[in-house]
C-alpha cells in the first residue's frame, strides 16, 4: 500500500515510529541546544557561586594531586611545567568522565520526554555531550589564563586543540550513545562504568608523564599510547605546553601507529551510533 | 500553517497492529541474562492493537474512545511516532503536533518563562516562535504576575493553565490530544472548551483520545470505539456513545438478562415469565436513547383463577433506588378476573426520562388490597441501558421548560 491508494497527496508523511535521527534537522539542532543549555543552567542552580564551582572542581582536584605528586610522591618533580601538564590532563579527563558518566542515565532521566513526544532520540546523548562541552570550554579558558601567567609562549600549535577536541568528542559521543542506549535494558552498565572510569584515569598519562612508562618498557609505553585518551593527552601536552615533550606520534613509536587510536575512536563512534540506532525505536517501550 | 491547500484525508491508519513484550520477570542485569539465556523467550505477548484502520478528513474532529487498557493511548502514541508499529501503515498529511501530557519537559527549578519556551520548543516551535508566543501564552494563562516565578512554587491549577496556554500556541494542522481536558478548575475548563470550539471553527483536524463520552458527543464529528485493541465501531458520536454505554454497563450480566433470579417472591398462582423493553419503534431493545418514547412489556401466565390482582412495575437505578413506580391500582385499571392458563401482557409506555446508565425493572403481581401480598414478584428481572449525553447530573431528566423573564428594567440609580 502506498500513500496514493488512500487519495493522499505525494507529500503525505508516513509515520514510521521513533528513530535515532530523522525529521527536521533544525528541530534536531534546536532541541539538542535547548536541552544542553537548560541542563547546564540547572547544574549549579541554587548554589551561591554558580558557574564558579564548575571551574573550582577541576582546580581543587588539581591542587590536591599537585601537592601529593610533587611533595610526597615525586612523580612530577622532573617534568617541565608539571602543574600545567597536570591541570590540562585533569580538564581533558574531566570532559571524558563527565560525558560518559552523565550519559549512562541520560535516557532514563528524560523518560518524560521520550514517552510523551516524538523527537529524534539521538538528541539525548548529544545534548549530554554538549552540556559537558560548555563546561570544558569554561575550564579550558581558565587553563589558557594559567598558561599565560606561567609564561608559556603563544604558539601556532595551540590550534591543534581543535582537531584534538574533535577526536576526543567523537570518542565521547560514541561511548555516550552506547551507554545511554544500553542502560535502558541493562542496569548494570552503571556499576560497570563506575569501575571503567578510574581504570581509564590511571591508564592514561594524566598524573604521570608517559616517559615514566617508557623508562621501564618501551613496548608498554607504545601499548598505553594506543588508548585514544592517552594520545589526546600526550599531543595536547606537546602542542600546548611543552614542545620538547614527545608528541603522540613519537610516544607511540612512529606516526603510522597513530592509526591504531584513530581506528579505535572511529570504531567506538560507529559502534555507539549503531547500538543507539538499533535501540532507538524501542526505547519508549522499554523504559 | 502551510500555504498549499490540503487535499485528501489528513490521517490514514491502515491495518495497524502493535504487540508489546511483557517479560514474566524483568531482566535488568547481565548476570540474569547470562544465567538464564533462554528465559527471555518466556515473555508474554500482549496485543495492544490489532488491525486498526480508519481515516480522518481535514477539518474533522475525531474522537477515539475506549475503556482503560483498550489501546487508545497506544494508538495515539503510534500516530505520534513515539511507538513503532508491528505492521500496517500510518500516513499524515500536514503538520502534526501531539499533546499526550500537559507540560512536557517542565522543570520545577526554572521560571515560568523558561518552562513555557522550553515546552513550546518541545512541542515543535522554533526558538524564535516560542519567544514570540510567550506574551500570548501569559495572556491566555492569566499568569502575568507570576511569569518569573519558579514553577515549583506554582499551584497545580496554575501549572495546568500555563501548560495548556503553551499547547494552544502550536500552529499545527493536525492535533493529537490525550485527555487533557480533565484538568483544571471549572472556569479554566470552560476556557479550554471555548478554545476547542475555536479550533473547530478554524477547521483544524483534531484527534481526541478520551473516555469522556460527553466530550465526544459535544465536540466530535465522528468517533471510533476501541475494545481490547480492536475497532468496535466507527461512526456518529451518538452511535459510538450507545455502544460505549452498552459495553460499560453490560459487564457481568448482559443487558436484558435478570439480575438475580433468586430474588423472587410469590405463591405461584401466577408466573411472570418474561419482561422486555421496546424502543419507540416497538422493537425489542437492550438500550434506549434518552428522551425518546419507550415501553416495558411484562408477560404473565396465570396458573389458577385470580380475582382482580394488582400488577405493578418499579424502575430502579444501579444503586437500588426506586425512581419511578406504577401499578394498575393507581391507574384504576379494572383487571377483573383471570382464568387459569390465561396469558396477559402488561405494557407500560413512557417517555424515557432516565439518565444514561443501567436501569432495572421489577414487575410484580399482587393480591388485591395491599401491594405486599405477592403472587409473583421478580426483583430486577430485566435491565436496560439508557444512552444519551444530556445528563444534567440528576437521576431523571424530566420534560421541562426553562424560561427567564425580566420583570423590570434596571432600576435607575437615584441619589439618596
Amino acid at each position: 500500500m502506498s500513500a496514493a491508494d488512500f487519495g493522499l497527496p505525494p507529500n503525505a508523511r508516513p509515520i514510521r515510529g521513533p528513530s535515532a535521527l530523522g525529521g527536521d534537522w533544525r528541530r534536531f539542532v534546536s532541541l539538542t541546544w535547548t536541552l544542553a543549555v537548560t541542563e547546564f543552567r540547572l547544574k549549579f542552580f541554587g548554589s551561591v557561586l554558580g558557574y564558579f564551582w564548575q571551574l573550582m572542581k577541576p582546580l581543587m582536584l588539581f591542587g590536591v594531586l599537585f601537592v601529593v605528586f610533587t611533595e610526597f610522591v615525586r612523580i612530577g618533580g622532573g617534568v617541565k611545567h608539571y602543574p600545567l601538564v597536570l591541570l590540562t590532563g585533569i580538564v581533558i579527563y574531566t570532559f571524558y568522565a563527565e560525558v560518559t558518566a552523565a550519559s549512562v542515565g541520560a535516557v532514563l532521566q528524560r523518560e518524560n520526554l521520550v514517552r510523551k513526544i516524538q523527537f529524534p532520540r539521538l538528541v539525548i546523548p548529544l545534548s549530554v555531550v554538549l552540556t559537558s562541552f560548555f563546561n570544558f570550554v569554561l575550564n579550558f579558558a581558565a587553563i589558557f589564563v594559567f598558561m599565560v601567567l606561567y609564561g608559556i609562549e603563544i604558539r601556532l600549535s595551540w590550534l591543534q586543540i581543535i582537531p584534538l577536541l574533535g577526536f576526543l568528542g567523537l570518542m565521547c559521543t560514541g561511548i555516550a550513545m552506547a551507554l545511554s542506549a544500553l542502560f535502558v535494558r541493562y542496569r548494570d552498565i552503571a556499576p560497570i562504568w563506575d569501575v571503567v572510569l578510574p581504570i581509564t584515569f590511571y591508564g592514561s598519562p594524566v598524573l604521570y608523564p608517559i616517559e615514566t612508562i617508557g623508562e621501564r618498557s618501551l613496548t608498554m609505553q607504545h601499548l598505553v599510547m594506543c588508548n585514544p585518551l592517552a594520545a589526546v593527552l600526550q599531543q595536547a601536552r606537546h602542542a600546548l605546553i611543552d614542545s620538547s615533550a614527545p608528541s603522540a606520534a613519537q610516544a607511540i613509536g612512529g606516526a603510522p601507529r597513530l592509526l591504531i587510536p584513530l581506528t579505535i575512536v572511529v570504531v567506538i563512534g560507529l559502534v555507539g551510533y549503531f547500538v543507539f540506532e538499533r535501540s532507538a525505536p524501542h526505547i519508549a517501550e522499554e523504559l | 500553517m502551510s500555504d498549499a491547500p490540503l487535499t485528501g484525508p489528513a490521517v490514514v491508519v491502515d491495518g495497524v497492529s502493535k504487540t508489546f513484550q511483557l517479560p514474566q520477570e524483568q531482566m535488568h542485569t547481565l548476570k540474569e541474562r547470562a544465567l538464564h539465556p533462554l528465559r527471555r523467550s518466556a515473555s508474554e505477548r500482549f496485543k495492544a492493537l490489532q488491525d486498526v484502520s480508519f481515516s480522518v478528513e481535514h477539518g474533522e474532529f475525531f474522537g477515539i474512545v475506549g475503556r482503560n487498557g483498550s489501546g487508545k493511548s497506544t494508538l495515539l502514541k503510534c500516530l505520534a511516532g513515539i511507538y513503532g508499529t508491528d505492521s500496517g501503515d500510518i500516513y499524515v498529511n500536514g503538520r502534526m503536533s501531539t499533546f499526550i501530557e500537559l507540560g512536557v519537559g517542565f522543570n520545577p527549578d526554572l521560571a515560568a518563562r523558561d518552562n513555557a519556551v522550553l515546552n513550546a520548543i518541545m512541542l515543535g516551535l522554533t526558538r524564535r516562535e516560542a519567544d514570540e508566543a510567550f506574551p500570548r501564552i501569559l495572556e491566555f494563562s492569566e499568569l502575568q504576575e507570576f511569569s518569573e516565578l519558579k514553577i515549583k512554587n506554582y499551584s497545580s491549577g496554575m501549572l495546568v493553565r500555563l501548560a495548556f496556554s503553551v499547547m494552544i500556541q502550536v500552529k499545527a494542522e493536525i492535533l493529537l490530544i490525550d485527555e487533557v481536558l480533565a484538568v483544571g478548575d471549572a472556569a479554566f475548563q470552560q476556557k479550554c472548551f471555548d478554545e476547542f470550539d475555536r479550533l473547530r471553527d478554524e477547521k483544524r483536524t483534531m484527534l481526541l483520545v478520551t473516555h469522556d463520552m460527553g466530550a465526544v458527543v459535544r465536540y466530535c464529528d465522528r468517533a471510533m470505539l476501541l475494545e481490547q485493541g480492536v475497532v468496535n465501531v466507527t461512526g456518529e458520536p451518538e452511535l459510538v456513545g450507545a455502544e460505549y454505554f452498552k459495553m460499560n454497563f453490560g459487564r457481568g450480566a448482559a443487558p436484558g438478562e435478570p439480575d438475580r433470579d433468586h430474588n423472587r417472591q410469590g405463591d405461584g398462582r401466577a408466573n411472570i415469565h418474561e419482561a422486555w423493553f421496546c424502543n419507540e419503534h416497538g422493537e425489542r431493545s437492550e438500550n434506549l436513547p434518552q428522551g425518546r418514547p419507550c415501553s416495558l412489556h411484562v408477560a404473565i401466565h396465570f396458573n389458577v383463577v385470580v380475582d382482580r390482582p394488582m400488577l405493578s412495575v418499579a424502575f430502579e437505578d444501579a444503586e437500588h433506588r426506586v425512581v419511578f413506580a406504577t401499578s394498575t391500582m393507581w391507574h384504576e385499571e379494572v383487571t377483573g378476573e383471570f382464568q387459569a392458563g390465561e396469558e396477559v401482557i402488561l405494557r407500560v409506555e413512557f417517555e424515557n426520562a432516565f439518565s444514561p446508565g443501567r436501569w432495572f425493572a421489577t414487575p410484580a403481581v399482587s393480591r388485591r388490597g395491599g401491594g405486599a401480598d405477592f403472587i409473583d414478584r421478580r426483583q430486577r428481572m430485566v435491565s436496560v441501558i439508557v444512552t444519551g449525553s444530556t445528563g444534567g447530573g440528576g437521576l431523571v431528566d424530566l420534560p421541562h421548560d426553562l424560561r427567564l423573564e425580566r420583570v423590570s428594567g434596571a432600576a435607575p440609580v437615584t441619589p439618596p
